[in-house]
């Protein structure tokens, strides 16, 4: 998923401007490690942060239903960036910042906070085993009985100032590593990501709205992605879909758009329902936007049409709020969606470098 | 008509150039002073608004440390942030090296408040390269000058907008500066919190809530400063008017018959009047306008001067570079037109109220008759009393500057009586034709002088008064300063563990370590030190207490007392006996005061062991030892050889008293230069007086020639009389000096700084001041003097052709 790239911290603070494509990710990678073809990934140290490249996330969203059916969404989102290669140092001067996202979704609004902080003082972090990832009060825990995958089962919370939530997830599948083993492609040029997930969790817990608590179950879907430069120079921002089958099968699948329309790239994978992963080659997929909605003053296109013809896949994807736009630092629109068609289902859709 | 009533009453000044710049240069001077002490203060205290706004900490609550502790643990900020409570580290903390000060501003902009970090920040990549050591400062143009080639500082940044002295920089960077690891001076509270968080009392109960700092200590602290010099430019206003009243009034009296013929010729008075006052607007504005550019250029040469002594006087940063601010320059101009419709009133007034044919008899000056000086006696007479209440009666600085204000105004209108008075005297005493005439001739014309005398007196015993206070004042302070400085050398670690081995180096080396440990906080009030001293012989031996029995050192030494500077013990009103609520809680019975010149905070002392029962985190880092003088070189070189101290760690006492006694005369230059340029107002005043009666006096001095004076003779006995008057005038002034001397030391300073100082008087600088106003008399004497020398024959025999 690359998509995933988003975000991302590098920009930080001081934002940039976006010259070098979204959120500064286009940017050179001097002095940061940069992801090879044929590196095996080791669990669980690789679940703890990555200092040595340049961007880093820890992203899980959740597709969730009250107890009279209503649907909601949650993300909760870790962002690391590296501020200057090299040595990270200590204390305050560790050269490692932090942001946190959370939001919360539902046919009525959507609702998201945001957190900073740097490394180095404890304020946020995270630890492969026993895992936690955390950003101040916000927490992601591994609750994995010992032996198990520390991903297995975890606890997780985060709270905004008109909304919090507080969720108890286990796997039933493995962990699913996207491209060649994990090694994740992004452009024709080669740039490209470690990328794995954990789409099979089964969650049970609280949101808190303004209305009051509401018990909540669904199912949820963890992204780890780590690299320096996910961005070729000249890619804008992405569409990036993670979606769950009623029939258990999950999709992932994503385009990087070019400056130029009709240069982006694409990909996916295709997850069986017992965890095996399909690498998507770029013409197998179709993704065509049907229609826009105005959020925050672009034109963002809030339903989709996608096709695996080799799948007999062919759906509508409609956000279930228009307006699920994240003001963070740098903006973006990420909100759960249905799906309807031949595979009906849920998912999340992240929509970046919309202008 | 109208155009034909304005171009005759125009061409009066077209013929009398010299009236024209007297009077535009009059209003202009008096315009310069006020705008520009006005310009100061508007810059003063937009420096200590940006100060209060640096990262929104007019609007946010804070938390700060409670129970008697300095700081507040980095750790704290951490368990704060990870239970939920939205909140952002500040650590604040005076930089001091080779002289060179400024405020250190440590800041996490992680978690800063939105929108109130500089835009500078936000510049891309600056955010590792502020991070990372040595950092980034951020800091105003003028502090980045200031510092250039300062060493141990990060490298600077110039960003506008910045108040001045101090310095942005990561609180990490700012931990390393102040020498203060794991430390924060206070935690701001965001407004944008989560929905729900633990009591602050289960988390961190250490801490204290306080409301936003709706106003900067500083602009509390130097707030009476500021109406110190408001009061100065007020003087200067005032006199400055004196000789735009003159102008003014010479104008109309010398246009009278042209008055006069324009009403026979139809213009209505109305109109006349209308015109007249529209003169006096506009030449007003026109003064107005140099008025306020020459104030901006005064306010431009002093602001470097009075930021200094604000920075010395009361740590408070003022930006030395002026913005041109529009309430200010508007401000200035309605002072001027203010002032000049003042100034014309009386004149205006006078020419409504005239009968239409009235002789056109130039009255040189309104002949002030017994019964003016009555009423001017009166008045006086009330302002004294006025002054006396005020005195008695008044508080606080403002009870102060009325006691003075009345004081000085009342001593100006009584003068004319008084001058008439000795005058009076002295033609009695006279003896022949020549000194009779003489005498006469003067208290005829002290009329048309009186207003300049006035103004003469008021800018002697302003320069007396002052002068006075300045100098027991400084006399006072040195003394002060030679005793309470008594240890040769004082030395700072840089931990504490470097202060525990510098201990035990250096108890065998000295005759005695005395701990300079303090914690900061708040009593009675106030911002305010307490200090812990050591039970040694150096206190009661050099210490000068104001009150206090003998055995103060004893019982601050088994814990059961407390003394406080004057300044603490004058603002809470205390007795002895009086219990003293330390921060933190404990308290300690009032055994004694001290004086403490200089300081703008309150001060307590107790023992050094009481303040670290008390206050068990105190830094305890600083010592003054005692010893030798001789060893004090030798000392501070072994100090760098076994320890690698810094030299800026190490301060002798020569350098302390040096840097005091600096601070102190910065505090004074301002005031000192004001006082020059009140005299020199006053002086021109003078001419200017004189220049308009010189003209107007050829038919009283026409028959004296006619009877055999010669002019050069007539011109030494002008020249006589300006200065006879000006010496008259010195005579009332010194008294008058004084009386204002003793209320800027016992009433002003007291309100002002807290302190009252004894009175020394210094007759040789009043010699001086003699001199000074008699060459002022002499100068402003000698043009009109000159002239009459030179005067043609002819000029004064037409006095006897003229219809007059």
């Amino acid at each position: 998923m690359n998509a995933r790239l988003l975000i991302l911290l590098g920009a930080l603070l001081p934002l940039p401007a976006l010259a070098q494509g979204f959120a500064g990710l286009g940017q050179t990678t001097n002095g940061y490690a940069l992801p090879e073809r044929g590196t095996a990934l080791h669990f669980p140290d690789d679940h703890g942060a990555h200092p040595d490249f340049r961007i880093e996330w820890w992203y899980l969203t959740a597709n969730l239903t009250g107890p009279d059916g209503t649907p909601y969404g949650i993300q909760w989102t870790l962002f690391r960036n590296a501020l200057a290669p090299g040595d990270p140092g200590t204390g305050w001067s560790t050269a490692q910042a932090w942001m946190g996202h959370a939001a919360l979704t539902d046919e009525t609004g959507h609702r998201s906070a945001m957190r900073l902080a740097r490394g180095g003082t404890g304020q946020a972090g995270v630890t492969a085993a026993p895992f936690t990832a955390w950003i101040d009060e916000w927490r992601m825990a591994g609750q994995a009985a010992q032996g198990d995958d520390p991903l297995s089962a975890l606890s997780l919370s985060a709270q905004g100032a008109d909304f919090a939530y507080d969720l108890d997830l286990s796997a039933d599948g493995p962990l699913v590593l996207h491209g060649d083993a994990g090694f994740s492609v992004k452009a024709e040029t080669g740039q490209a990501s470690y990328y794995y997930s954990q789409p099979f969790y089964r969650v049970s817990g609280t949101l808190t709205l303004p209305g009051g608590a509401v018990p909540v179950t669904g199912q949820a879907w963890l992204d780890r992605e780590w690299s320096s430069q996910p961005l070729a120079e000249g890619q804008d921002g992405w569409d990036w879909f993670s979606l769950h089958f009623e029939d258990g099968a999950k999709l992932m699948a994503f385009r990087l758009r070019g400056r130029d329309a009709g240069s982006a790239f694409r990909s996916g994978t295709w997850i069986a329902a017992d965890g095996s992963a399909t690498p998507l080659s770029p013409d197998a997929l179709d993704m065509e936007p049907l229609a826009e909605t105005r959020v925050a003053g672009r034109a963002i296109p809030t339903q989709w049409r996608l096709a695996l013809p080799a799948r007999g896949v062919d759906i509508t994807v409609q956000a279930l709020r228009d307006d699920a736009w994240m003001d963070t630092l740098v903006p973006y629109w990420e909100g759960p969606v249905r799906v309807t068609g031949s595979h009906p289902g849920t998912g999340y859709l992240e929509m970046t470098g919309y202008e | 008509m109208w155009r034909v009533a304005l171009s005759a009453l125009l061409s009066h000044w077209r013929r009398h150039p010299l009236q024209l710049a007297t009077l535009l240069l009059g209003l202009a001077l008096a315009t310069a002073l006020w705008s520009g002490v006005q310009a100061i203060n508007a810059e003063a205290r937009a420096s200590y608004a940006r100060a209060a706004q640096v990262l929104d900490q007019d609007r946010l609550d804070s938390l700060v440390p409670a129970r008697g502790l300095t700081h507040i643990g980095q750790d704290v900020f951490v368990t704060l942030r990870r239970a939920g409570w939205q909140v952002t580290p500040v650590l604040e903390g005076q930089w001091s090296r080779a002289g060179n000060s400024v405020l250190v501003y440590g800041l996490d902009p992680f978690t800063a408040p939105a929108g109130s970090l500089p835009d500078a920040m936000q510049g891309e990549g600056r955010i590792a390269d502020f991070i990372a050591p040595p950092g980034l400062a951020y800091a105003a143009p003028q502090t980045v000058e200031a510092l250039q080639g300062v060493a141990g500082l990060p490298p600077l940044v110039a960003t506008r907008g910045m108040a001045p002295g101090m310095l942005f920089t990561d609180i990490g960077i700012a931990q390393t500066l102040l020498r203060a690891e794991g430390r924060i001076s206070r935690l701001l509270i965001l407004p944008d919190q989560p929905l729900t968080r633990p009591a602050l009392t289960d988390i961190a109960p250490a801490l204290e809530r306080r409301a936003p700092l709706q106003q900067a200590d500083t602009a509390q602290l130097t707030g009476s400063f500021h109406l110190n010099l408001t009061a100065f430019g007020f003087l200067s206003f005032a006199v400055g008017l004196f000789i735009v009243h003159s102008a003014i009034g010479l104008a109309f009296e010398q246009r009278r018959a042209m008055f006069r013929t324009l009403r026979a010729l139809g213009v209505p008075l109305r109109v006349l009047v209308g015109l007249l006052a529209a003169e006096v607007m506009l030449l007003a504005l026109a003064a107005g306008l140099v008025g306020v550019a020459l104030g901006y250029a005064i306010a431009a040469a002093l602001l470097p001067d009075v930021a200094a002594t604000l920075r010395g006087l009361y740590g408070a940063s003022v930006s030395g570079s002026l913005a041109l601010r529009p309430a200010w320059w508007l401000g200035g101009l309605a002072m001027a037109l203010a002032g000049a419709g003042v100034a014309g009133g009386q004149s205006l007034w006078r020419l409504w109220s005239l009968p239409l044919l009235a002789p056109a008899q130039p009255t040189a000056w309104a002949r002030a008759s017994a019964r003016a000086l009555r009423w001017q006696g009166a008045a006086a007479g009330a302002l004294a009393v006025i002054a006396v209440l005020a005195g008695v009666y008044g508080s606080g600085i403002v009870g102060g500057f009325l006691l003075l204000g009345a004081l000085l105004i009342s001593a100006a209108l009584a003068l004319p009586g008084l001058l008439a008075l000795m005058l009076g005297g002295a033609a009695r005493l006279a003896r022949g034709p020549l000194a009779q005439w003489f005498w006469a001739d003067t208290r005829q014309q002290l009329p048309g002088l009186s207003l300049a005398l006035m103004a003469l007196l008021l800018a002697l015993s302003a320069n007396i008064g002052v002068g006075t206070m300045v100098s027991s004042f400084r006399l006072t302070f040195t003394a002060w300063l030679d005793q309470r400085l008594p240890s040769e050398l004082y030395v700072t670690a840089r931990d504490m563990a470097e202060a525990q081995r510098l201990h035990a180096w250096l108890e065998p080396r000295s005759d005695a370590l005395l701990p300079i440990w303090k914690v900061e906080g708040t009593v009675l009030g106030g911002p305010a030190e307490v200090y812990g001293v050591a039970d040694h012989r150096t206190y009661p031996d050099n210490w000068p207490l104001i009150v206090g029995r003998d055995d103060v050192w004893q019982t601050l030494a088994r814990g059961q007392g407390a003394i406080v500077n004057e300044q603490l013990w004058r603002r809470a009103g205390l007795s002895l006996g009086d219990a003293i609520p330390l921060p933190g809680g404990a308290a300690r019975p009032l055994v004694g005061v001290y004086a403490d010149y200089g300081n703008p905070k309150g001060q307590v002392i107790i023992g050094v062991d009481d303040l670290t029962g008390l206050y068990p985190d105190v830094d305890r880092r600083r010592y003054a030892i005692r010893t030798d003088p001789a060893q004090v070189p030798g000392l501070k070189t072994a100090l760098v050889d076994e320890f690698g101290l810094p030299a800026d760690n190490m301060i002798d006492q020569g350098r302390v008293k040096e840097i005091s006694l600096m601070v102190f005369e910065r505090t004074f230059l301002v005031t000192g230069a004001l006082n020059v340029l009140t005299m020199g107002v006053a002086g021109f005043a003078m001419f200017t007086s004189l220049l308009t009666l010189s003209t107007m006096r050829l038919p009283q001095l026409a028959p004296v020639w006619a009877l055999g004076l010669t002019r050069a003779r007539l011109a030494r006995l002008e020249l006589g009389r300006a200065l006879l008057l000006a010496a008259l005038t010195m005579i009332v002034a010194v008294p008058v000096g004084l009386l204002l001397a003793w209320v800027l030391l016992a009433v002003v300073n007291v309100a002002a700084f807290g302190w009252k100082l004894p009175m020394h008087v210094f007759p040789t600088d009043w010699l001086w001041l003699g001199v000074l106003a008699l060459a002022a008399a002499g100068l402003a004497a000698a043009w009109p003097a000159w002239r009459l020398a030179r005067l043609s024959p002819t000029a004064l025999l037409k006095v006897f052709a003229d219809e007059r």
